[in-house]
């Protein structure tokens, strides 16, 4: 039964994806050759002005061009012209030590949070305030006083995805089960024992959900942040074709974002399935 | 002995083994020593030559096919021996070398991709900065404040910008004042006000009341020229049009979009609007003043003192590369130069159609204007007051200003004559000049006069 309803679903994803590429392809179609130019004239005009095609790729421009960019994705043409594989590559090493620097200052301070209702009380107006403010928020400031654009994009993606981990680190530990810490403490289990025995086994699916959901607005975060400070990186692959009016491949490029951050948050769903236990 | 050794160490070596200066072990590691620091110094010069004779290579075979055949028959070897024969390519290299040590060789220069940016982004793909002993990186850069921050950052060491923008930045409108210079001048011309396709029988600018405009940046020559242009036709640019700063790709699709009326924006956007059939050329800023000054090449005060001569190296190669590509029949060449991805990333022929003239004007006919744009490395000093005029008209900057000290300041003609001398030109004697625009002259002497006598500019 259930292996004849992932059938039935697959092949209503498959009539959806063809419906909506026919219907792409019929609205892009070109409407063959409009007024009258000399030819001359219309050696010196593009494709939409002498042919009526249309300002939007169809989805055949878009898969030949997918598969130019598929076929050499890592070539380098210096500074300006990279593969889109190494730009992918970019983005994800820059994601990458961003978000591992806000987790390493995350979970360890959300854990003191989480355990200390003095230090929760003492920091939460400062977390009220800064959480809200938008990622790009950061850009000119970071440009200004770091002076270095690279490492304040890096910086960027740091102080987004530091709060979502903060506060389920917090809210995971505080609501560990008291039952179980009250043994722990008639079993005279230390604190730093306690801790890593009891409490984060048991908070450890609330953390990974913060760390997935922080990921996932990493990767939100890291293609605005490209576009403003340039240089490499699939947001600057966006920036430089929309600079080149190319409509083919910033859409190829939409979908990369896209597969990519499913493929991230993928991983961290298999993480916190890992450490996720049945009472 | 050396007074480099230590006489308080118990464990100094005493017995005459060591070398003559002392700090070797013994004679034969001395020898060894000072035999790597001659090959040290013999690279350099071999290094030099290199650069000499690719240059030459380059300058007697600027097609890359045609040079490829000579050396596969030939050779490199005999082709360097040959080319040595009638080109004294030692006394060159010593001539070249004379200029002092570069201090800095490897240097990262950002531009914004349009085609008024050609001299600095040519000189890459062309060799004008391996000529000079540099090896520049061009990088493509977002917009006009990420550049103002990364020159000011020090990322990049010097830039493409808007011929205003190094005085703005010395004055500090729109930015920290941080002393700037401006050595010379990329493009004179090459812009153009384009207008949405259904506006193409509104060609009379009092019917534009309302209309959205786009320009760059407020501190541009587009923005004033705009301005300009509507003033003199009657419209009060901040009251009766809306004039908003956008970047250059998006004007495209904005007019396509009906988001905008018309933009005065760099090329290849004016062209790029044609060829997608969105709008038209409504006039060539090079017909509201001939020979007006674009974008230019900036670099930090501190750049320019601290490092003399690779300052002068690079500005050698932009004046060289701005000398070249001044000759109309290097135009097509550098079209297929800076078209590529690394560089403007646009269809050659938009490239070709802006630089050699001959242009679709979006209405259906075939325009010849050879001086749509061209190339003049002289930074009129004269030029900078005019801007500071059109500054203070417009109420970016207030109060008494200093035009001729600041445009003295920032306008580095002097040196754009001495180099503009050694690269073979015939710089002008003196640096302000008198111009007209739109038919009114401007006395750069009586900045205040010129001010005076526009009716429409904004109170202050």
């Amino acid at each position: 039964m259930t292996s004849s309803l992932r059938f039935r679903a697959a092949v209503v994803s498959i009539v959806l994806f063809a419906a909506f590429l026919g219907i792409w392809h019929l609205a892009t179609r070109s409407t063959g050759a409009v007024g009258n130019m000399s030819p001359e004239y219309a050696k010196l005009m593009g494709l939409t002005a002498t042919q009526g095609k249309s300002a939007m790729p169809g989805p055949l421009d878009v898969g030949a061009k997918l598969w130019e960019h598929l076929r050499q994705p890592f070539y380098d043409n210096g500074p300006n012209d990279k593969g889109l594989g190494i730009q992918l590559g970019y983005s994800i090493a820059r994601v990458g030590l961003g978000y591992f620097l806000a987790v390493i200052v995350a979970i360890p301070l959300g854990f003191l949070i989480g355990m200390s209702p003095l230090i929760s009380k003492a920091l939460d107006p400062f977390i009220q305030v800064l959480k809200p403010i938008s990622p790009l928020a950061w850009m000119p400031l970071a440009l200004y006083t770091i002076k270095d654009s690279s490492i304040s994009a890096i910086f960027v993606i740091f102080i987004c995805s530091v709060w979502p981990m903060l506060l389920n680190t917090a809210f995971g530990v505080a609501a560990v089960r008291k039952e179980w810490i009250n043994v722990a403490r008639t079993l005279e289990v230390g604190t730093v024992r306690r801790a890593f025995t009891v409490i984060l086994p048991a908070a450890a699916p609330t953390i990974l959900t913060g760390m997935r959901i922080s990921i996932g607005i990493a990767w939100l975060v890291i293609v605005a942040a490209e576009m403003l400070v340039g240089g490499t990186g699939i947001g600057y692959f966006v920036w430089n074709e929309w600079n080149n009016l190319s409509i083919t491949n910033v859409i190829i490029a939409i979908l990369m974002i896209g597969i990519v951050g499913m493929l991230l948050d993928q991983i961290l769903a298999r993480f916190t399935r890992m450490v996720t236990f049945p009472e | 002995m050396s007074t480099f050794d230590n006489p308080f160490d118990p464990n100094r070596r005493l017995h005459a083994g060591g070398c003559s200066c002392g700090q070797h072990v013994s004679e034969a590691e001395h020898q060894a020593a000072q035999l790597q620091v001659q090959a040290a110094i013999e690279s350099e010069q071999q290094r030099y030559e290199g650069v000499v004779a690719s240059a030459v290579m380059r300058a007697m075979f600027p097609q890359d096919v045609a040079r490829r055949a000579f050396l596969k028959s030939v050779r490199a070897a005999t082709a360097a021996a040959a080319l040595s024969q009638f080109f004294p390519l030692k006394t060159a290299t010593e001539a070249f070398a004379a200029g002092g040590p570069l201090e800095k060789k490897d240097l990262k220069v950002g531009f914004i991709p349009i085609t008024c940016a050609t001299p600095i982004i040519m000189a890459a793909p062309m060799g004008f900065y391996a000529k000079n002993g540099l090896n520049v990186e061009v990088i493509k850069t977002a917009g006009w404040a990420v550049i103002r921050d990364k020159t000011i950052n020090k990322e990049y060491d010097a830039a493409h910008m808007l011929s205003p923008m190094p005085l703005a930045i010395t004055m500090g409108a729109g930015s920290n004042p941080i002393p700037y210079t401006m050595p010379a001048v990329e493009n004179i011309n090459g812009q153009a006000i384009t207008l949405s396709i259904k506006h193409k029988d509104k060609r009379n600018p009092k019917d534009w009341k309302g209309f959205k405009f786009a320009v760059p940046f407020d501190y541009s020559m587009h923005n004033y020229l705009l301005r300009y242009y509507l003033a003199e036709h009657g419209i009060d640019p901040d009251a009766d049009v809306q004039i908003r700063a956008v970047p250059p790709p998006e004007m495209v699709a904005n007019l396509r979009a009906d988001n905008i009326d018309g933009f005065l924006g760099p090329d290849p956007m004016n062209q790029r609007a044609v060829f997608d059939g969105a709008g038209f050329i409504h006039i060539l800023t090079k017909d509201i003043w001939e020979g007006h000054p674009c974008c230019a090449f900036a670099a930090s005060k501190e750049f320019v003192t601290s490092m003399p001569n690779t300052y002068g190296a690079l500005l050698k190669s932009i004046i060289e590369a701005t000398a070249y590509a001044h000759k109309a029949e290097n135009r097509k060449e550098i079209a297929a130069a800076i078209a590529p991805a690394n560089y403007l990333n646009q269809p050659p022929i938009v490239l070709e159609q802006i630089l050699t003239g001959t242009f679709a004007d979006g209405l259906g006919n075939i325009v010849q204007q050879p001086n749509r744009v061209d190339f003049d490395p002289f930074p009129w000093q004269s030029f900078a007051v005019w801007i500071m005029t059109q500054m203070k008209r417009w109420g970016q900057i207030k109060g008494d200003i200093d035009y001729a000290g600041i445009a003295a300041q920032v306008y580095l003609a002097t040196d754009a004559a001495k180099l503009m001398k050694e690269a073979g030109l015939t710089p002008p004697a003196a640096t302000t000049k008198s111009f007209s625009v739109m038919g009114k002259t401007f006395d750069p002497a009586k900045p205040e006069d010129y001010l005076a006598s526009f009716k429409i500019r904004k109170a202050s």
